[in-house]
């Protein structure tokens, strides 16, 4: 009897998430019938005539499309590779230093960009990057021509990728420095009986401890192979760069809500999603077999 | 410190440093510059240190209202969405805490939770389902569509099955009911996880802009990094419709680089006033959701 009344109890907490989930998650997930519709505003979901895989084949006829899947998976490959390793090799080096008062005033520092928004950092790169800004005082005082860095399609995808990982590697890190502090100490003890020094410490027992939570962060990265960036992109991305830093959520934004095809431009979503979903659910597969790792 | 201080540390320590500052360059840049006079901005003399000291953009922004009605529009959306997200997470991430054997649907409703979180319907949808909601223009179009946040409920699901069973069984039958048992035993022992997770939800509203760009159109309720984005809008356009350089060039020395500076560094002052706070909670929030044993 006392466990039914307490799962009424537990039932009716659980009632306004799933009401929420289910309007705000759920129905959009059945409005993406529209991807399979040529969707009439005014008829609304329920009365657009349906038009079976003319919109995926537009796909294929679109010239833009295999450029946008091309960048997208140019620059998240890019930020996944280059986020695992910047972060670890920060952590080391963090490890490293002796000098107590510098260690967590160098983290106070790495940590501030992670939590800046993507606008406001875009008018800050602006500012570095413009015809006036730091990086052509660099460029000039090494002799060259200054560059429209923002707009240079062949500058502005390393801008992206370089200035993504500038944000997000200090936060990064703190997953491999609590692994680190995780080691036990009697390990270095052992290796200073037998004369090794820092780096070899570093090298041979530091590095290889962290090794599964590397790993096991790689294979968790799996799941944003197709997600490069909205944010950041939309913030910072003009016309004149499309070419080498379209991707597909800024692509899908602008054929929907400013070329208003919505039903080409769901299909371009409802393909991502449904590619992100398999990705992400092999990468907790491969988590949990690999890394003993379970997120819920 | 045991041994004298070699090359090594100093390589190392120098190196750290470097790094550092590389993280403060953007920032004290766009400091600098706010403070400069917009001529010497222009002409890109303005590195790390003001030319020209004056506050004159900053007294530019007291002057637009514009600026101070998205900052106000900002505060109560961090407000009522940090309320919203907070108070569901807990209420949802109590039941899920309980065992299969006491709580029969616990795994059903994970399940669903989950692939909200996995899978979604992608813009359009949700697009359409916000506008036919008549919840365009509204606040609460840019705090319903997230007000249950996934990864928040599963770090305090986890933070949960950590207290003792005990605690709750004398509870229990002292005749308590579970709202009673969360409230006065669950909520009191997770501050820290709740504090974690209520920062998560407070640097999350301050800093979205796009649900405000596509949900709301009146620019009068236009959230503060919304108004922030429709600025580097304006120099975009400017370099969309006019190709030549020279061309781009001399506008954007028009245009307010001052003042769009000083308005990026207002904007910073909220996050840069509870980072101590924030850097003390992530820390254990990040190693709570990651990094679980």
């Amino acid at each position: 009897m006392r466990n039914k009344k307490e799962e009424i109890y537990y039932n009716l907490m659980m009632l306004p998430a799933m009401v929420l989930l289910f309007i705000f998650s759920i129905v959009p997930m059945l409005g993406v019938v529209i991807a399979f519709q040529r969707f009439i505003p005014a008829k609304g979901v329920l009365g657009s005539p349906y038009v079976g895989l003319a919109n995926f084949a537009k796909l294929f006829l679109y010239r833009d499309v295999g450029q946008v899947f091309y960048n997208t998976i140019y620059i998240s490959l890019a930020k996944i590779i280059l986020g695992l390793i910047v972060p670890v090799v920060f952590a080391l080096l963090l490890n490293e230093t002796r000098f107590r008062f510098f260690k967590r005033t160098v983290q106070t520092v790495v940590y501030l960009p992670y939590f800046l928004s993507w606008v406001v950092l875009a008018v800050m790169f602006n500012n570095i990057f413009s015809y006036t800004g730091i990086a052509n005082i660099i460029t000039k005082a090494l002799g060259s021509e200054p560059v429209m860095y923002m707009i240079n399609n062949s500058a502005f995808r390393p801008i992206v990728i370089l200035t993504d990982v500038w944000k997000n590697f200090g936060y990064g890190a703190i997953v491999y420095l609590a692994a680190i502090t995780s080691i036990d100490p009697r390990l270095y003890e052992a290796a200073d009986i037998d004369g090794a020094n820092r780096y070899q410490k570093m090298r041979y027992i530091t590095l290889p401890s962290i090794l599964s939570v590397i790993i096991l962060m790689a294979t968790l990265s799996l799941g944003n192979v197709l997600n490069a960036g909205f944010e950041q992109i939309f913030a910072m991305a003009t016309p004149l760069v499309y070419q080498s830093s379209d991707i597909i959520d800024t692509y899908v934004y602008r054929m929907g809500l400013i070329s208003l095809q919505f039903s080409f431009a769901t299909a371009v979503g409802l393909l991502k999603s449904v590619v992100s979903f398999f990705l992400i659910v092999l990468s907790y597969v491969l988590a949990d077999r690999y890394a003993g790792y379970r997120i819920f | 410190m045991k041994s004298k201080i070699t090359l090594y540390d100093i390589v190392i320590a120098l190196v750290l440093g470097v790094i550092g500052f590389i993280c403060l360059v953007p920032i004290l840049n766009a400091i600098a510059i706010s403070f400069s006079d917009k001529t010497s901005a222009a002409v890109g003399r303005v590195v790390f240190w003001p030319i020209n000291f004056n506050v004159s953009s900053y007294i530019h922004i007291l002057q637009e209202g514009r600026f101070f009605q998205a900052f106000w529009v900002s505060v109560r959306r961090v407000v009522l969405g940090a309320i919203v997200n907070v108070s569901l997470t807990i209420l949802t991430a109590y039941p899920l805490s309980k065992d299969k054997k006491v709580f029969r649907h616990r795994d059903i409703y994970m399940w669903i939770i989950v692939f909200t979180m996995l899978f979604n319907g992608g813009l359009i949808p949700t697009f359409i389902l916000v506008k036919s909601l008549g919840l365009l223009d509204s606040i609460w179009s840019l705090i319903l569509p997230g007000a249950v946040p996934v990864f928040s409920v599963i770090i305090l699901m986890n933070f949960f099955k950590g207290i003792p069973k005990s605690l709750e069984e004398a509870a229990i039958v002292d005749g308590a009911d579970p709202l009673t048992v969360l409230t006065r035993i669950y909520i009191p022992l997770a501050l820290p996880a709740i504090a974690t997770i209520t920062l998560f939800s407070i640097v999350g509203h301050w800093n979205a802009f796009f649900d405000g760009k596509i949900f709301i159109n009146t620019l009068s309720k236009q959230p503060l990094s919304t108004y922030i984005q429709s600025l580097t809008v304006e120099l975009n356009f400017q370099a969309m419709q006019s190709l030549k350089p020279e061309e781009i060039i001399r506008r954007l020395e028009m245009s307010n680089l001052t003042f769009n500076s000083a308005k990026v560094v207002v904007s910073m002052v909220p996050i840069l006033i509870i980072y101590p706070l924030l850097q003390k909670y992530f820390v254990t929030g990040i190693v709570m959701g990651a990094v679980k044993e």
